[in-house]
């Protein structure tokens, strides 16, 4: 496949145009944060003087060699994988929920497989997974709930789920300790409460610790507080990377695993909601991760467990394991770009658009 | 058990015509190799994956657009399917999808590489491993026209010919001077000619590196180096055979000079392959440095074909010819090298080609060797050693002025 299949279309973009001049009603809601409401009154006014959108008739943007964002040839099949980075987005597992007295009891079940998936199109990575995914399931409770995650390792190697969160030394998940590594064809279950509110992560501990994470033995953690967030379109979005060649530098770089998904395959959201995205970075061998987005300002809770937002932005950077909730609205309609302003990273897989309807 | 008597000859079976009775094993082998592939290679079994093993073995660079020739040199099928440059995936397009042994692909990255810089260049296989080139100084690739094939052969005659022709002009000198000086001088040939097959062993096992391994790598530099001796002791021995017949006096040092010029003529077609395969890819300033260099230490080559013939009477016409000949003989490969390297290189035959010359050098070397011999017939004696050592230092000198 060559740079024309992939150019994009500024056609879309100029429908959108007109939309954004149009009244944007959610303007009078209430909305918790000065930021994003903010953003989104500037936004208007700027339309309508004539200025905003960035939409200009004429402007053709592939007209030169190399201007088309993916490199990568083909297309990654998720029938093949088993599992599409756009389902992930919205995937969220919320376990099965039984009372003991009067308390909230979720319980989780995770088997860990080895299974080859498609990282790139035609590139296949030997992975390690949780439940055939990569990443594996987004585990959702609520602040105070008891957590239950009962995990069978079907792998060929030993492996452990070591949770971010607080709790006791038994249900850390990591060797040597408590039950220590699951052999395989054994099971465990790990049991501790929701606490604190925030976005976490699980990842595999049993050592080579690099090399069991970068396989692909990491998820999504969010615990939910106890009063709720206000409603908005969720997405999960785990930043990570594949080293298929075994020298500890990763070729491949991604939003939930596969190159360019949202890239090829836009996350479509509607102009005006409120979006909250999980950002999670389990990238192994590069120090640094980060999370940018074109044409727009977020609100942005490191590790989301507080409820005011630490900074007003359009990037962050995250180091291994850190995560953080990022919020906003579109004020327009079209396609926006989103990638890490890890600029390698951008140019190897770890880019995408919004197409904002 | 040599009183043991031989068998008959003929036994009392079926008389079966000789060329069939020669034919069949070859028939048990074929039918052998059908059925152990057919079934599969019965009781043997493989053990762990595939490795896969790709070797870039020519880099092209054209606007817009860099160019690697790969080849397998693994025992299983390997397939590209995407293309790194500089940490980005870049769109490109190959000839093989999936590459079978010793098969090869040309694969056409799309990138707007820029003059002067570096780059890496990743292919990433199927399975996730990466077969990498690096281009240390991105230049185009000069387009194989005839300007171009000009320009080679004049850098041919330059580094060849014209130097070869210059050394021999010292014939005259060589003539008038004293005997002793001539065997000095024949010493030093020997000095400069085992340089110069030093330099080609190691130059050929550069270029076996960098090649495909599966080709034989580095053992293809004394298979051609074998080959060639072999070769010219053949040659030798036919013009021997035939001098006699026609016993024609003075026959044995101009049979030596030819063997010289032959040798240096091998060794000098590696020469213009280095040369032409480095200009091609734009690892080589043809700057008046270079070509100075090689200049002056062709010119001794030059002095080595007529040492063997500076005591042979005569002139005219005749003698004319044959020290045309023999310049020519040694030189021009160096223009066809260029050509070859320039358009149409391959690491592994450069270092096949460094072998034949090497091998024809070391050929040379042993002809040359007797008529240094002194009175008592000792090969080594002072004036010898001095003349090979000289040779020898002259050569490492004017050689640092060349590095292709």
């Amino acid at each position: 496949m060559k740079f024309a299949a992939q150019k994009i279309s500024r056609r879309k973009l100029l429908g959108g145009a007109a939309g954004a001049t149009a009244a944007i009603p959610f303007l009078h809601e209430a909305v918790p944060h000065q930021g994003v409401h903010d953003q989104l009154a500037q936004a208007q006014a700027q339309a309508q003087d004539g200025h905003g959108g960035g939409e200009q008739p004429g402007v053709s943007s592939a007209s030169h060699r190399g201007s088309a964002h993916r490199g990568t040839v083909g297309r990654v099949d998720p029938e093949v994988n088993g599992f599409d980075p756009t389902e992930i987005l919205r995937n969220f597992d919320r376990g099965t929920v039984t009372r003991e007295n009067g308390r909230v009891v979720r319980t989780f079940e995770i088997v860990a497989e080895d299974k080859e998936i498609e990282v790139a199109p035609g590139v296949k990575f030997a992975a390690w997974t949780y439940n055939g995914r990569v990443p594996g399931p987004t585990l959702r409770a609520r602040e105070g709930e008891r957590v239950r995650v009962s995990f069978v390792n079907a792998s060929s190697h030993p492996h452990t789920i070591h949770f971010h969160g607080i709790h006791t030394d038994v249900h850390d998940g990591i060797p040597g300790v408590g039950p220590g590594n699951i052999s395989p064809g054994g099971s465990y279950t790990y049991e501790f409460d929701a606490f604190p509110f925030g976005l976490h992560l699980y990842h595999c501990h049993s050592t080579p610790l690099a090399e069991h994470i970068a396989k692909g033995l990491y998820g999504t953690f969010i615990i939910d507080p106890k009063d709720e967030r206000p409603e908005a379109d969720e997405l999960v979005m785990v930043m990570n990377g594949f080293d298929t060649n075994f020298d500890r530098t990763n070729e491949v770089y991604a939003v939930n695993t596969v190159a360019f998904a949202y890239e090829e395959k836009p996350i479509r959201v509607k102009r005006g909601d409120l979006i909250r995205m999980y950002v999670v970075n389990v990238l192994e061998y590069d120090l640094l991760n980060s999370f940018h987005i074109h044409a727009n300002f977020f609100d942005y809770y490191p590790t989301g467990t507080r409820r005011e937002p630490a900074e007003f932005t359009d990037t962050i950077t995250q180091a291994q394991g850190q995560r953080g909730i990022v919020e906003l609205r579109f004020p327009f309609t079209g396609k926006y770009m989103f990638h890490a302003h890890v600029s390698e990273f951008a140019e190897l897989g770890w880019m995408g658009f919004f197409e904002v309807v | 058990m040599a009183q043991v008597a031989a068998p008959p000859r003929r036994s009392a079976g079926p008389r079966v015509p000789a060329w069939v009775a020669g034919l069949v094993p070859l028939l048990v082998l074929g039918v052998g190799i059908v059925l152990f592939v057919a079934l599969d290679a019965p009781g043997l079994q493989r053990n762990g994956i595939p490795v896969e093993e790709l070797a870039v073995e020519k880099t092209e660079l054209r606007p817009g657009q860099i160019e690697l020739t790969v080849r397998n040199n693994g025992p299983d099928p390997v397939g590209i399917r995407q293309a790194i440059v500089n940490d980005g995936f870049a769109a490109f397009e190959q000839t093989t999808e999936d590459i079978g042994r010793l098969g090869a692909s040309r694969v056409t990255i799309d990138y707007p590489w820029i003059e002067g810089q570096a780059y890496d260049v990743a292919l990433v296989t199927a399975t996730g491993g990466t077969a990498t080139s690096a281009v240390d100084v991105a230049t185009e690739t000069p387009e194989t026209d005839v300007g171009f094939f000009g320009l080679m052969a004049l850098v041919g005659l330059y580094v060849g010919v014209i130097p070869v022709a210059i050394g021999m002009l010292w014939l005259p000198w060589l003539r008038r001077v004293d005997q002793r000086l001539v065997q000095f001088l024949l010493a030093l040939t020997l000095g400069l000619l085992a340089f110069l097959g030093l330099d080609a062993l190691l130059e050929g096992q550069e270029f076996a590196g960098t090649g495909s391994q599966a080709f034989g790598g580095g053992a293809l530099v004394f298979l051609g180096a074998a080959v060639s001796y072999l070769g010219l002791v053949g040659l030798d021995a036919w013009l021997r055979g035939r001098k006699r017949r026609e016993s024609a006096k003075g026959a044995g040092p101009w049979r030596l000079a030819f063997l010289v010029a032959f040798g240096i003529g091998l060794h000098n077609l590696g020469e213009g392959l280095a040369i032409g395969s480095s200009y091609a890819i734009g690892s080589l300033a043809l700057g008046a440095t270079l070509i100075v260099g090689f200049a002056l230490h062709n010119t001794t080559e030059g002095l080595a074909i007529v040492a063997p013939v500076a005591n042979e009477p005569g002139g005219g016409a005749q003698r004319l010819r044959r020290l045309v000949g023999l310049g020519l003989l040694a030189g021009v490969p160096a223009v066809i090298g260029a050509w070859v390297g320039a358009s149409a290189f391959n690491p592994s035959l450069a270092a096949f080609m460094f072998g034949l010359g090497a091998g024809a050098i070391v050929q040379v070397i042993v002809q040359i060797a007797p008529s240094i011999r002194d009175g008592a017939g000792r090969l080594l004696h002072p004036l010898a050693v001095g003349g090979i050592v000289t040779g020898v230092a002259l050569m490492y000198a004017t050689g640092l002025l060349i590095s292709v």
